[in-house]
């Protein structure tokens, strides 16, 4: 139960409220309220993890987002285990289970310590240089081990069984940030009646005021006075506020994207409870309230277990009720460690001493820890810290060198200023400007309708921030309509704290020509003399530097480490900060879990799938479907016993012996309509138009502008000013955009209409000798026979009652038709022709079987047997071209001199010596197989299959001079063996195509 | 996500609902057969790609379908205009208040850096 750190009195929390957690299996107790990071130091615990590269013991530096060291994992259940999760941010529950990271075999003992004995081999740039040669090792062996070496944690290998959920808001004022500025804006905007939205990452409001012990606002303490505000501000129907929830992106135009987390804090949530919630926000105004980071000393060894952030060991202690130790170091270039210290003496906990590195540090704060009876040593320099798992002392040095002292100490806290955090205003793309006077980037040019406030905006004291907060909320309302301020009074800071002054960069003992290690980016492992090496070597922009180095590359994005870097780069350069530059802020500002983007599209919801009306009939019958696109289409009925093959043979057999029913109603379909729909069919198709009779079909041909084939199809005029057109499967939207596109830009003068009917039609197609037989006894008002209903002809009536556009044609190369009828009866319709197909021996056939039947006829596929880069020339479909046609899309494209070049692939058929090897689709062809790698290409195979009905593999190939190649012997090498194929027509049944008129 | 305003629909709707159709005022020859291969060339395959404001079209094709023009800044992904497709390219000097554009606003003038105010509690 002992918690030998917790102080009684201290903090905010309530001592009754208890909860237990395990970290690393062992049990520790906590309080309600507590995070991992204020729990774990409750219990003495600083060692929390290894560092990313050299494995170092690792502690809690800081009390919130920007934490670099204490990460862990989170573990739920088997699939609920959250790697990396910042102990510092995350809340303790009841049963919380913890674990370190990148550690083997244990936290207190690491194997992989070793690296940070070898660390002279792992510098800056190590992996560019060490691991060059031979190259074929960088796979096989150096990138596995050091992958396996280095990192963070491991992520769960199970689905996610938690869910997410997203929403979308609007509001006049968005106040990022609920510390004592943004709480100010969201009231002045809030009193005007505006729609307001105030975030803020923690769980609860208040900002710094949490640890700010000497703020007072309206006459009272300054968290207390943040509590009554937000419990105001809740008040109010025309507020939203958003506890827990981080802007992690500012986008275009005041768009802002939020995740709040609901669940990862609660012991038992409820299913119907989402763990986080994804919020996209679209705000008149934006009001950027994000506060200030307070950065580390850079001395050697300072990333020892025990060494913390001031402000961090301040909210430990005043709002937690956590002394970070009893022996206390602090080591300063500001005021901010002195309030630390202050407050840690106070409440008992010893300070060992602190050390200033101001030569004459002076004002009220260096007064009242004199007073305290605090060693002040001022003008010095912490130039070493000892202590392996945890400091156990600071060794003291004044800072232009002299004789060394060694303090004992169990933490120690520093401060070498705070850095503004302009993350999201440098994301709105607002450019920042460096303050020399402060020696800081604070917001310059604004790009979007947004406002920084406080402490980000560099306001240096309470009242600043308040007035700044509360005139931006009230200005941003009433330019966002809000009614003038009710009853508002602006917030008035009684008391407050500001931090001024500090310093950027390595102190002394870590400066140029030391080899020591003074951490700057503790999560990357970079250095001060990493960065100096990186600017020895030749980097000079401090994106080189950055990427060299991968300072401020890790999950903490460098919140601690950025300007440190910076002011190093720069010393080095002998150049001015701001000609260095600063790193560009991206999205996100913290990390944002996959299952908060993913959100809903996950499983069945990833993508919508398309069934056909038919769909029922062929999952009863047993269809094995494939996906086409978004379509489910059946892709073979195999009955009991059969293989693939089997059933795909026997569909083949029965279409061309009787007849099959095929499931077409996935093709697209467009209505093209009006009095110049003819004269709109000739620009878009190559084909001529205007004089195909009302009641008979076309083939087709859709070309781009430049000339190659982009879809085809079957086309029925079914009168003078009404066309029917069908596409392929996957082209209906495209074709229908391109169309789109030409009728209302290029050729607006045409008085046509165009319509999308693709999934008003079912369609079913009934393929065979007998088709006719199967059709005709449920057709009325239409005379079906040969003559009056020749091949490629399309009638209108009745089927089954119900009515329908009846086409006569064929995909299969058999007499056939296509029977349109409204979506709604597919089914009905398709049961009834299966019950008359049933009488003649029909079978139904998938898509599998319609490919290999196609290509038995040697009909291609856009997009199967072409690529983008096939002509009408290269198919073989010459013929298709409106010969007398001044225009079409594409008639100009399709004469470029490439385009008609000798040389170019033809489809071809190709026949396998071997009748029974069936060719790859994919696989490529050469003219000689005994040439020497690489040989030279000149086709690859487009489709093959197995025909049952030819008792012969077939195939179609693309084949450079493929038709002058007739009758010649090529081959497809292949890894079992070189194929020998001999090239002939692709059209390997019923060569003259009498089959199609019955 | 930007919002785009859509000439036809006449309001502002969000990025989702439109689908980018490539540069505007290409002209597509009406004697499209007897052009040269240069002229081609300069049809179909040279495009601009300022650093600044590009003519382009978008589609609204979750929403009317109709196709339109815009001017849009490609630095600041800014839309200075839109308009519908016909209407010739407009005067940008013209424009001081469209619709869908934000002006960039000056950052406030800086106050001084304050002096720390000294926490009162600890005089107490």
């Amino acid at each position: 139960m002992a918690e030998p750190f917790r102080i009684a009195g201290a903090g905010r929390l309530t001592p009754a409220r208890t909860a237990r957690f395990t970290f690393d299996g062992k049990p520790f107790h906590a309080l309600q309220g507590d995070t991992l990071a204020s729990a774990l130091l409750a219990n003495g615990v600083h060692l929390v993890g290894r560092s990313f590269k050299y494995h170092r013991p690792r502690g809690i530096l800081s009390a919130g987002a920007e934490e670099p060291n204490a990460l862990v994992a989170v573990e739920r259940d088997a699939a609920r285990k959250t790697p990396n999760v910042r102990a510092t941010v995350q809340e303790v529950y009841d049963g919380l289970t913890a674990h370190s990271q990148n550690r083997w075999p244990s936290l207190s003992f690491d194997v992989g310590a070793i690296n940070d004995v070898f660390s002279p081999f792992f510098s800056a740039g190590f992996y560019y240089k060490t691991f060059m040669w031979p190259k074929a090792a960088w796979k096989s062996i150096y990138e596995p081990n050091i992958r396996a070496a280095a990192g963070l944690g491991v992520s769960p290998d199970q689905p996610d069984t938690d869910h997410y959920s997203s929403r979308f808001a609007h509001c006049e004022v968005l106040v990022l940030g609920g510390g004592a500025s943004g709480i100010a804006a969201a009231l002045a905007a809030a009193e005007s009646g505006v729609r307001v939205i105030l975030a803020d990452e923690q769980a609860e409001f208040g900002g710094a005021l949490r640890f700010e012990a000497g703020a007072t606002i309206d006459g009272k303490n300054g968290w207390v006075w943040a509590q009554d505000a937000i419990g105001r501000l809740a008040g109010m129907d025309n507020v939203r506020l958003l506890p827990r929830t981080t802007a992690f992106g500012y986008y275009a135009q005041n768009f802002v994207g939020l995740t709040e987390r609901v669940t990862d804090h609660l012991a038992n949530p409820g299913h119907d409870l989402p763990r986080e919630r994804l919020w996209q926000v679209r705000a008149r105004k934006v009001v950027i309230a994000t506060g200030a980071i307070e950065r580390h000393m850079v001395f050697a060894d300072n990333d020892r277990p025990g060494i913390m952030l001031a402000s961090a060991a301040r909210t430990y202690l005043n709002h937690y009720g956590v002394a970070v130790g009893r022996n206390v170091g602090v080591y300063a270039a500001n005021d901010s460690a002195y309030a630390a210290a202050i407050d840690l003496k106070k409440a008992g906990v010893g300070i060992a001493a602190i050390v200033d590195l101001r030569d004459n540090p002076a004002g009220p704060m260096v007064d009242e820890a004199r007073a305290l009876g605090i060693e002040i040593n001022h003008g010095r320099a912490v130039v070493k810290a000892r202590g392996k798992l945890r400091v156990s002392s600071i060794v003291v040095q004044p800072k232009n060198g002299g004789a060394e002292r060694t303090i004992p100490v169990d933490a120690l806290i520093t401060s070498s200023g705070w850095t503004p955090s302009v993350h999201l205003f440098s994301q709105s793309r607002g450019k920042v400007a460096f303050d020399n006077e402060t020696r800081r980037f604070l917001p310059g040019t604004y790009a979007q309708d947004c406002i920084s406030v406080g402490a980000c905006n560099g306001a240096d004291s309470l009242a600043v921030a308040l007035d700044e907060g509360y005139a931006a909320g009230a200005k941003a309302a009433k330019e966002a309509g809000g009614k003038a301020t009710r009853s508002g009074t602006k917030p008035k800071a009684d008391a407050g704290e500001g931090w001024t002054g500090g310093m950027l960069g390595a102190g002394p003992g870590a400066g140029e020509g030391t080899t020591v290690k003074a951490f700057i980016d503790f999560q990357n492992d970079v250095t001060a003399k990493d960065i100096r090496q990186a600017v020895h070597e030749g980097m000079r922009s401090i994106e080189h530097v950055k990427r060299f180095t991968t300072n401020g590359m890790a999950t903490d994005q460098g919140k601690t480490s950025n300007m440190h870097g910076l002011a190093i780069a720069a010393e080095t350069l002998g150049k001015d900060i701001p000609e260095v530059g600063l790193t560009t802020f991206r999205a996100p500002y913290t990390p944002v879990t996959f299952g908060s983007i993913v959100n809903h599209a996950r499983g069945p919801l990833f993508d919508p799938t398309r069934r056909t009306p038919i769909h029922p009939w062929a999952e009863a019958q047993g269809a094995v479907f494939e996906d086409v696109g978004q379509w489910k289409r059946a892709w073979y009925f195999p009955k009991a016993g059969e293989d693939m093959h089997a059933a795909v043979n026997r569909e083949c057999v029965a279409v061309r012996q009787t007849a099959g029913l095929f499931d077409a109603s996935t093709l697209g379909k467009i209505e093209v309509v009006g009095p110049d729909a003819a004269k709109f069919m000739e620009l878009l198709y190559t084909n001529p138009w205007e004089k195909l009779e009302a009641g008979r079909c076309r083939y087709g041909l859709m070309l781009r502008e430049d000339g190659f084939i982009y879809d085809d199809g079957v086309v029925g005029r079914l009168a003078a000013d009404r066309f029917h057109v069908t596409t392929t499967t996957g082209g209906a939207a495209r074709v229908m955009n391109m169309m789109e596109d030409y009728l209302q830009t290029e050729f607006p003068h045409l008085n046509v209409w165009l319509t999308s009917i693709s999934e008003q039609w079912a369609v079913i197609a009934v393929q065979g000798p007998t088709s006719r037989e199967i059709v005709a006894p449920l057709v009325e008002g239409i005379d079906i026979s040969d003559d009056a209903m020749p091949h490629m002809s399309v009638r209108e009536g009745k089927i089954c009652g119900v009515p329908t556009r009846l086409f006569r044609m064929s995909f299969s190369g058999e007499r056939g038709f296509e029977v349109n009828v409204p979506a709604d009866y597919g089914l009905a319709v398709w049961e009834a022709l299966w019950a008359e197909g049933q009488k003649h021996g029909a079978s139904a056939y998938g898509t599998e079987a319609m490919h290999v039947l196609r290509a038995e006829k040697g009909y291609i596929i856009v997009g199967q047997d072409t690529d983008g880069t096939v002509t009408m020339n290269d198919a073989g479909l010459d013929w298709a071209i409106g010969k007398k046609k001044t225009d079409f899309v594409g008639i100009r494209g399709m004469t470029r001199p490439d385009l008609v070049a000798a040389g170019r692939k033809q489809i071809v058929g190709l026949k396998t010596k071997d009748p029974k090897t069936v060719l790859e689709e994919g696989a490529q062809v050469v003219a000689n197989p005994n040439q020497p790698i690489p040989m030279k290409m000149i086709g690859h195979v487009t489709s093959s299959y197995w025909s049952e009905n030819c008792g012969r593999s077939i195939a179609m190939a693309l084949v450079a001079d493929g038709r002058s190649r007739m009758g010649d012997t090529l081959y497809v090498p292949m890894p079992g063996g070189t194929i020998e194929v001999e090239v002939c027509s692709p059209v390997f049944f019923d060569e003259k195509g009498g089959r199609l008129n019955g | 996500m930007l919002l785009i305003r859509c000439p036809y629909c006449e309001e502002e709707r969000p990025e989702l609902e439109f689908r980018n159709a490539g540069e505007a005022h290409v002209v597509r020859s009406s004697d499209m057969a007897s052009i040269s291969d240069e002229d081609f060339e300069k049809f179909f395959f040279i495009r601009n790609n300022p650093k600044g404001v590009i003519f382009e079209r978008w589609r609204h094709v979750h929403g009317c379908a109709r196709f339109f023009n815009a001017a849009r800044d490609t630095v600041t992904d800014k839309f200075i205009v839109t308009y519908k497709a016909g209407m010739p390219k407009p005067d940008l000097d013209k424009i001081t208040d469209a619709p869908s554009a934000v002006a960039a606003t000056e950052p406030p003038a800086k106050k001084k850096p304050a002096r720390r105010a000294p926490a009162k509690k600890k005089d107490a």
